[in-house]
């Protein structure tokens, strides 16, 4: 006969209950490593998405996804010319913030050098590559953009072509691919009055400037968007992503390249642990902070639950040592009752988390070895918890049972 | 060499200490259960019945004194001479005023843990417990929790519990308090039955002066001082 599921069974309305609490809790235990997990993945499978062997990007930068990179356009150029290098393009990257349905949406932007690079190698889960040089977008499931819907981006209508997947920011924003001049409109967008201002400003300037007085005509080009601007224009792009011919040596082309002196040079594995060390390591302490507070507190709680419990049956066990229970009997209903209330909450918190974390607004990835991780994690609070009540059961006199 | 004694006790002390205050529950307490024999304890409240009772059955240590059972010495002084709690469990049955049932086990299952505690397969503890539920008329409440028996029912499966082991010794504290008369008169031949059957030893608590007939010998105890009374009354 089992006593500690007799016991269960007996009390199972605050059985069930308590084991519910507890699942809810480890849920979130849960959660949170799987957040750490999707910020990886996140992060790992767009620098994996995006393909190229080296980044390059500027002089002391930690790369477009770290923080500000800005390179000439002339870039490309240059790492096309590298001897080992078979493809080398353009990587334009920023973050905006826009109204869209009447609420917030923040989604990265990624340029592509139209007409070299169409977005073919973008995992697209509906639609088509960029078409033309103007006005389509690529855009990641996560933004949940449907297609041919027509966007609103700056002064732009922008129609959606194709949905792709895993394209989001280490902050968690999903990507919107367009072309590289698209990309340049969308991020230097400003009001009509701030534009008719610069314009007028650029022209008092010119007066001053040799070159004007001389080349009346290139006045004319001051009206043009401050991108297209071949002198005063600012540094274009983010990064050049670029490919190794197969048979070259990656550390060789990145030495060949790094000792140019103005650029940093990444591999591919060098990025993405910077973009892990960088951006996300802050993110996985903060969450692991979180998960060994919330698993001390769910350690306590279940603690003081169980110690309840044990007090409701010190009669019991009373009347047991008095039958001549051995005290390895009365151990195994504690410990038997600790590790089914864990299991049971380890088995909610799996299921509920199921079904619950797919609408969280980042990826949360479960992964195998976390689940093992969680679950020898919830053995061992079992354990430890029931310690308590174990200590108080082990204290009670038979002659308990015959008194009140 | 004649029979060992069921129970025996050689001078049994008892001081409690509560706070500063000390009681004297038991004065130099003699007695000698011959096996087959059941004796009743009578005496008024807080004369000392009931911890003479668990020191008997080894549930608390006396102050000095032995106690041998089966003409073993198993308790001298506050010193255990074998694992109470396992001598205990073979050798002892209890029988309380209030029945002391697990709350969260069914009637039969309270017989049944007794026996299962002591390494009966589960499936013949089962089949004893439910003879020993009809002996008593409780069968068909075999499926009930305590909490729904009544008073006397309760009691009636506390003594099945109590025989299900085949104890050589029988403590009963007060066992008919919560019975009819019809059922205390059945409970007491019982416990004579057993003691005869079985050559257990068994000691009644009681406050019933209507069964003593049914005892072999009376035992008397006042302020802890234990005497046998020597002829019965009635
Ligand atoms: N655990 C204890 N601590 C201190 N004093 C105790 C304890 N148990 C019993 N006593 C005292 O010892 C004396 C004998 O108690 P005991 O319970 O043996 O009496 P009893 O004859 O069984 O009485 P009743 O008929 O009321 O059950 C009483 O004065 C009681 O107050
Ligand atoms: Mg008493």
């Amino acid at each position: 006969m089992n006593l500690a599921f007799k016991d269960v069974r007996h009390n199972l309305g605050r059985f069930s209950l308590t084991a519910v609490g507890i699942g809810m809790m480890l849920m979130i235990v849960m959660g949170m490593a799987g957040i750490y997990r999707g910020l990886i993945e996140d992060a790992t499978l767009v620098i994996d998405r995006i393909g190229g062997d080296l980044w390059v990007v500027q002089r002391d930068t930690r790369g477009p996804f770290a923080e500000v990179s800005r390179l000439p356009k002339t870039m490309v150029h240059r790492v096309e010319a590298v001897p080992g290098i078979e493809t080398a393009r353009e990587f334009v990257y920023h973050t905006i913030q826009r109204q869209h349905d009447g609420k917030p949406l923040r989604m990265s932007i990624l340029g592509l050098s139209w007409p070299t690079d169409k977005g073919e190698w973008l995992p697209l889960v509906a639609g088509r590559p960029l078409a033309q040089n103007h006005f389509e977008l690529i855009a990641d499931q996560s933004l949940g953009f449907q297609l041919n819907e027509s966007i609103q981006l700056g002064k732009e209508k922008y129609v959606v072509v194709g949905i792709t997947n895993g394209m989001v920011s280490s902050g968690g924003d999903g990507m919107s691919i367009v072309t590289l001049s698209d990309s340049q409109a969308i991020q230097f967008d400003s009001v009509g009055e701030a534009l008719r201002l610069e314009r007028s400003a650029r022209a008092r300037r010119a007066l001053d400037v040799d070159l004007f007085l001389k080349q009346p005509q290139l006045v004319e080009q001051l009206s043009q968007p401050t991108s297209q601007l071949p002198a005063v224009s600012s540094p274009q792009i983010s990064a050049v992503v670029a490919r190794i011919k197969p048979g070259y040596n990656i550390e060789e082309v990145q030495q060949t390249i790094t000792n140019w002196g103005d650029v940093s040079v990444f591999t591919k594995p060098g990025q993405e642990d910077l973009l892990l060390q960088g951006m996300v390591d802050k993110a996985r302490r903060q969450l692991g902070m979180f998960r060994a507070l919330l698993t001390i507190i769910a350690a306590v709680i279940m603690a003081l639950i169980l110690y309840t419990l044990t007090l409701d049956k010190l009669h019991s066990i009373a009347l047991l040592k008095l039958l001549g229970a051995p005290d390895r009997t009365i151990l195994g209903i504690l410990l038997q009752q600790a590790i089914g209330l864990g299991g049971i909450g380890y088995g909610i918190a799996f299921l509920i988390g199921q079904q619950l974390f797919p609408f969280f607004p980042r990826r949360v990835v479960i992964t195998n070895q976390d689940l093992v991780q969680l679950l020898v994690i919830v053995l061992i609070i079992s354990v430890l918890s029931s310690l308590l009540g174990i200590w108080r059961a082990m204290r009670v006199q038979p002659t308990e049972a015959l008194m009140g | 060499m004649t029979e060992p004694l069921a129970i025996e006790t050689r001078n049994l002390n008892k001081v409690y200490n509560s706070g500063r205050t000390e009681v004297v529950a038991l004065r130099e307490a003699t007695l000698q259960i011959p096996k087959g024999q059941v004796v009743a304890l009578l005496g008024p409240s807080g004369s000392g019945k009931s911890t003479l009772l668990t020191i008997i059955g080894l549930v608390i240590p006396p102050t000095s004194g032995q106690v041998f059972i089966n003409g073993e010495l198993i308790v001298d002084g506050s010193l255990a001479k074998t694992n109470l709690r396992n001598y205990r469990r073979k050798n002892v049955g209890f029988v309380f005023q209030k029945a002391n049932l697990i709350p969260f086990l069914s009637a039969i299952e309270n017989v049944q843990i007794a026996m299962e505690l002591n390494h009966t397969s589960s499936f013949n503890a089962r089949r004893r417990a439910a003879e020993l539920l009809d002996e008593f008329g409780v069968l068909e409440r075999s499926y009930d929790k305590p909490s729904r028996l009544s008073g006397g029912e309760q009691q009636r499966v506390a003594v099945a519990r109590a025989l299900a082991n085949n104890p050589a010794v029988i403590l009963a504290d007060e066992p008919t308090a919560a019975l009819d008369s019809h059922r205390a008169q059945q409970v007491m031949e019982l416990f004579a039955k057993i003691a005869h059957e079985q050559n257990a030893g068994v000691i009644v608590v009681t406050h019933d002066h209507r069964y003593l007939e049914v005892f072999d010998a009376i035992f008397e105890i006042e302020d802890g001082v234990l005497r046998q009374r020597v002829a019965v009354v009635k």
